[in-house]
């Protein structure tokens, strides 16, 4: 499997992506809370680059004890990134699409050696 | 520079923006399928009038209202105070970048920016020729006062003609009826009807008027007479007391945009218009497709039972329903068999119009119909141009 070189280690600070190439593929590598993440680039929906857009918490509803709905808030734990063209949201976890989990991106295994960050293009 | 306010107080700073990046997969998709060697038609897409506020002020002709117009505009954000709606989360919080964005893109070559970045993301997708709409305008039908509907859409009218479309031969519109005032309406068809670049009228359907009012009769015969496509755009309206029960944008959207052109087609059919103007082309824009097949049921249904109550009426509801013309986005895509049946009962070979809404955030790609996997070649090709030149008797510009 080839091995595409992401980033210095150093350059790639924790809440940010960079996105590189295999070939004619396009691999979206988000550093989150200390590991690495990656995607292919092509949102499920029209093909938009999936991985270029915005890095959100999920929403979330707060629902009281008694059923009532109380306000809503951003989710601490899950992280969303969002397709720039119509608002896809993926887990940035998992690479599965929030509003139907049965859709998912392709994701890449990212691999540290010494210094740099490379992600296993296969 | 802009910082995009996110999640949890953080910020994501944005150096640059430009629309052909922002769509390289799209580019692809046209390299891949060969939109070159087929005309393209985007039968509805847009801009943004009201960055060009100061320069459509320009050619308002009413002085006193030309000037309330401009010193609201200078007061606050442009628009403000003199155009009606508001509320509205199009941007999706931020999630859609092209709208906070587009203030950052740079569009240099010395043509005005509207076209400069329109035939951008034309260029991208593989589009020959788009039908462009105004944006915000799409709820000046709303508006209080009748005469400032037809002060600022005559006003628009005459600088989207002379600014944009008189220099442009890829872009073209359906010209803004100010519907409140029938006799301001004739009088747009009158004067700008031959104008250059001019495919149709469009009556923004977020409004209060039956579209079969007496009123309206001469209009629709003189677009008629002129072989001119009369277009219903469709818009939602937050404040109308039912659209005023739901608490979230996407309700409103998804209810709000389908909703007045329910109500327009029913009072069109039910009221004979087709047999009083059969060779007036009616065309129903961004309501999706959805709704049609409801339509049609619905209003066989009720008509076979209740004939008498629309005499004019020869044939089926639906029958006159497939002789009618529909834009194609924001096409529902998440049950295919549907969506084919859908294509089946609007006669989508020859009906059908391909429709972008771009830069809006519920946008189509030419793909959403090229990768349709029950559509012959031909019929791809119809719905996404061969359809529209024979509507709006176009030949494309060298």
């Amino acid at each position: 499997m080839p091995e595409i070189h992401v980033a210095k280690i150093a350059q790639f600070p924790d809440g940010e992506r960079r996105i590189v190439r295999a070939g004619d593929t396009e691999i979206g590598v988000f550093h989150w809370q200390g590991r690495y993440y990656a995607y292919e680039n092509l949102c499920v929906h029209q093909g938009g680059p999936a991985c270029e857009g915005v890095i959100m918490h999920k929403v979330e509803d707060v629902i009281a004890a008694d059923k009532t709905w109380s306000g809503q808030k951003f989710s601490k734990d899950e992280i969303h990134f969002v397709c720039p063209w119509h608002g896809y949201e993926y887990d940035l976890k998992t690479g599965e699409c929030a509003a139907d989990r049965k859709l998912k991106l392709k994701s890449f295994e990212v691999v540290k050696r010494g210094e740099d960050v490379y992600v296993v293009a296969g | 520079m802009l910082e995009l306010p996110l999640s949890d107080f953080r910020k994501m700073a944005v150096e640059e923006f430009d629309t052909t990046k922002l769509l390289a997969h799209a580019s692809r998709q046209a390299e891949e399928r060969s939109y070159k060697n087929f005309p393209i038609i985007d039968v509805d897409s847009h801009h943004y009038e009201l960055e060009s506020f100061h320069e459509i002020l320009e050619y308002m002709e009413d002085p006193v209202l030309q000037q309330l117009a401009m010193s609201a505009s200078q007061a606050t954000s442009k628009g403000n105070g003199v155009m009606p709606g508001g509320v509205g989360y199009q941007d999706m919080g931020g999630r859609v970048t092209r709208y906070p964005l587009r203030k950052i893109e740079k569009a240099e070559g010395g043509k005005h920016r509207d076209i400069t970045l329109t035939k951008r993301w034309m260029d991208a997708m593989g589009i020959d020729l788009a039908v462009m709409f105004p944006s915000p305008m799409l709820q000046l039908g709303l508006h209080p006062q009748v005469e400032v509907e037809v002060a600022l859409s005559r006003a628009y009218n005459r600088w989207l003609v002379e600014r944009v479309l008189s220099h442009e031969p890829r872009i073209r519109s359906m010209l803004y009826l100010p519907f409140n005032d029938p006799e301001a309406s004739y009088k747009m068809v009158q004067e700008f009807g031959t104008a250059k670049g001019v495919n149709g009228f469009m009556v923004t359907s977020a409004r209060h008027r039956p579209v079969h009012h007496n009123a309206y009769m001469k209009t629709y015969a003189l677009l008629e007479e002129m072989n001119l496509p009369l277009a219903f755009h469709a818009g939602y309206n937050w404040n109308d007391q039912a659209m005023g029960m739901m608490n979230k944008f996407i309700s409103v959207h998804a209810i709000g945009f389908v909703f007045f052109n329910m109500v327009h087609i029913t009072n069109w059919l039910m009221n004979g218009m087709p047999e009083r103007f059969p060779k007036l082309k009616v065309l129903w824009i961004e309501s999706g497709l959805a709704w049609l097949p409801f339509m049609m049921q619905r209003l066989d249904n009720e008509y076979m039972m209740r004939s008498s109550e629309a005499p004019m009426l020869k044939r089926l509801p639906s029958e006159y329903m497939r002789d009618m013309f529909y834009s194609s986005q924001p096409m529902e895509m998440t049950d295919m068999g549907a969506l084919e049946t859908t294509f089946r009962m609007i006669k989508a070979d020859t009906q059908l119009l391909y429709s972008s809404d771009y830069p809006h955030w519920d946008f189509d790609l030419p793909s959403t119909i090229y990768d349709l996997p029950f559509l012959s070649e031909e019929a791809k090709r119809n719905i996404l141009g061969g359809n529209a030149m024979r509507v709006f008797n176009l030949t494309l510009p060298a």
